[in-house]
């Protein structure tokens, strides 16, 4: 009988410990039996508007001005008397802005081939999980180019419309989990004016990039633009077309991001990463460079 | 007695049913950090909480997602760096108001200290924080200002901003309960 009422007391005490302590996670469950399921968008699929050279699906939102430097150095074959390709610098200057969270618009300059640019961006498709799924985000991109500088060939009859150049990319990327973002990017380039007839004026690539999270500010970055074979048969600059590749970390800090790389195209834009791309990664015909991003808000939001 | 054990078990088990309960689920919640640098603040509408009235043991439970900043992109940090929103996606808090009977509360607010857990980021610390309380119509209102330290929930703030974010965050409630049926 003794062990019983020991055994009673003891559960008696375990009843009011257990009451005291359910009685609040009681009225949390609660709560969580009335929650209404929600969409989760996915974010911070890419810590840029750029991969490295070439678009993210990324976007900035409604009235985000983005103001990016690109630079990219010579190549580091180029040996001690450029130390290593620091003395020959290409920039671009540009500006994206939110018109919306998902559309934004852009333009820049180069200074190789002093190049002026203008594009449009859309966030079509929104990665989502939750009461509402989609597998991926989707972007679409289209940029005009206008090459200002001296005609190649000033002696024959030069048309305007010889200056411009016109790229399109339809980018997909999914974030899988925390740390490991992919993207596909088919981009088709349009140049008016070719060096041969055995040039095609449109070339067609497919692009590969990946962004993995190394921690929270830090990220390595691939980017990789394949053109499709017997597209262009001429060299530029004496040298062969190649697929550009390019590899990089963003280093975030709040509003600015930092992006460093190693990359062997000269170019800052699609226009250059297909169909003008001449590095060799073997024989050490590669860039260094680096993007800085930095975002102003340019009206602050409508407070609700 | 196994008979009277069970009996026990669902007397314990129905007091703790069976009470009067004051519930919302758009209450807000505000949080400030304010430094020489920038001023950042973020609001969320879509809190839930609920009150017994009876023995004034409290939840509330929140979105980490649901907070919006006037700038996109640190909303964007705030959920991906800072408190990890996709691993914890809420918030939450359960805890008493001491010394409490229904009857303390009028038409005027009236002080209590409230005792509880807070969990945020995955990680639960205890907390005592002074809350408001007033009757108004059918309706119980409820308030609190408390700070808390981005530390004792390990939410790490990296050192080059480190000068942007205050070590406490100033914390804002304002509830509005109706009646559960």
């Amino acid at each position: 009988m003794k062990n019983w009422t020991k055994l009673f007391s003891l559960l008696l005490f375990g009843i009011l410990l257990n009451t005291s302590v359910s009685a609040q996670d009681e009225l949390l469950d609660l709560l969580n039996e009335k929650e209404e399921p929600v969409t989760n968008y996915t974010i911070a699929t890419f810590k840029n508007t750029r991969l490295i050279s070439g678009h993210s699906v990324e976007t900035n939102g409604q009235r985000v001005l983005q103001f990016l430097i690109g630079h990219r150095f010579g190549r580091i074959n180029s040996g001690w008397r450029d130390l290593y390709g620091i003395d020959n610098a290409t920039i671009r200057l540009g500006f994206d802005y939110g018109l919306t969270d998902n559309i934004n618009i852009g333009f820049g300059r180069s200074s190789f081939q002093k190049t002026y640019d203008g594009l449009i961006k859309w966030k079509f498709l929104r990665q989502k999980s939750g009461e509402e799924n989609f597998p991926f985000t989707a972007t679409w991109v289209s940029n005009i180019y206008m090459l200002a500088n001296e005609w190649a060939n000033p002696d024959r009859e030069n048309y305007f419309s010889s200056r411009l150049t016109y790229h399109h990319s339809l980018l997909i990327a999914r974030k899988f989990n925390d740390w490991l973002s992919i993207q596909l990017m088919p981009t088709t380039v349009h140049r008016n004016l070719v060096a041969t007839q055995f040039d095609n004026n449109t070339v067609y690539s497919m692009g590969t990039g990946t962004s993995i999270k190394l921690n929270g500010s830090l990220r390595f970055n691939v980017e990789y633009y394949y053109l499709f074979p017997d597209q262009i048969s001429s060299l530029l600059g004496g040298e062969e077309i190649k697929n550009a590749l390019s590899l990089g970390i963003d280093l975030e800090t709040g509003g600015h991001v930092f992006q460093l790389h190693f990359t062997n195209s000269r170019g800052m834009t699609e226009k250059y990463l297909i169909g003008e791309t001449t590095g060799s990664w073997a024989d050490g015909g590669i860039h260094f460079g680096f993007n800085v991003s930095r975002v102003f808000n340019v009206r602050k939001k409508e407070k609700k | 007695m196994k008979k009277l054990i069970i009996a026990f078990l669902f007397v314990g088990l129905s007091t703790t049913v069976v009470g009067q309960k004051y519930l919302t689920q758009s209450g807000t919640i505000k949080f400030f950090s304010t430094t020489p640098i920038e001023d950042i603040e973020a609001v969320n509408n879509q809190v839930s909480s609920v009150i017994n009235m009876e023995n004034g043991e409290m939840a509330f439970t929140l979105l980490m997602k649901a907070f919006t900043f006037e700038k996109a992109l640190m909303q964007e940090h705030f959920n991906e760096k800072y408190v990890e929103s996709d691993k914890y996606p809420k918030a939450s808090l359960k805890g008493t108001i001491q010394d409490f009977n229904k009857s303390q509360i009028s038409g005027e607010f009236v002080d209590f200290i409230v005792k509880g857990t807070l969990k945020i980021h995955g990680v639960s610390a205890d907390i005592t924080i002074t809350a408001r309380l007033k009757r108004s119509g059918e309706k119980i209102i409820g308030t609190s200002t408390f700070k808390i330290a981005l530390a004792d929930y390990k939410i790490s703030v990296p050192s080059a901003v480190q000068d942007n974010i205050e070590k406490e965050i100033e914390v804002m409630v304002n509830m509005e309960y109706e009646k559960l049926d």
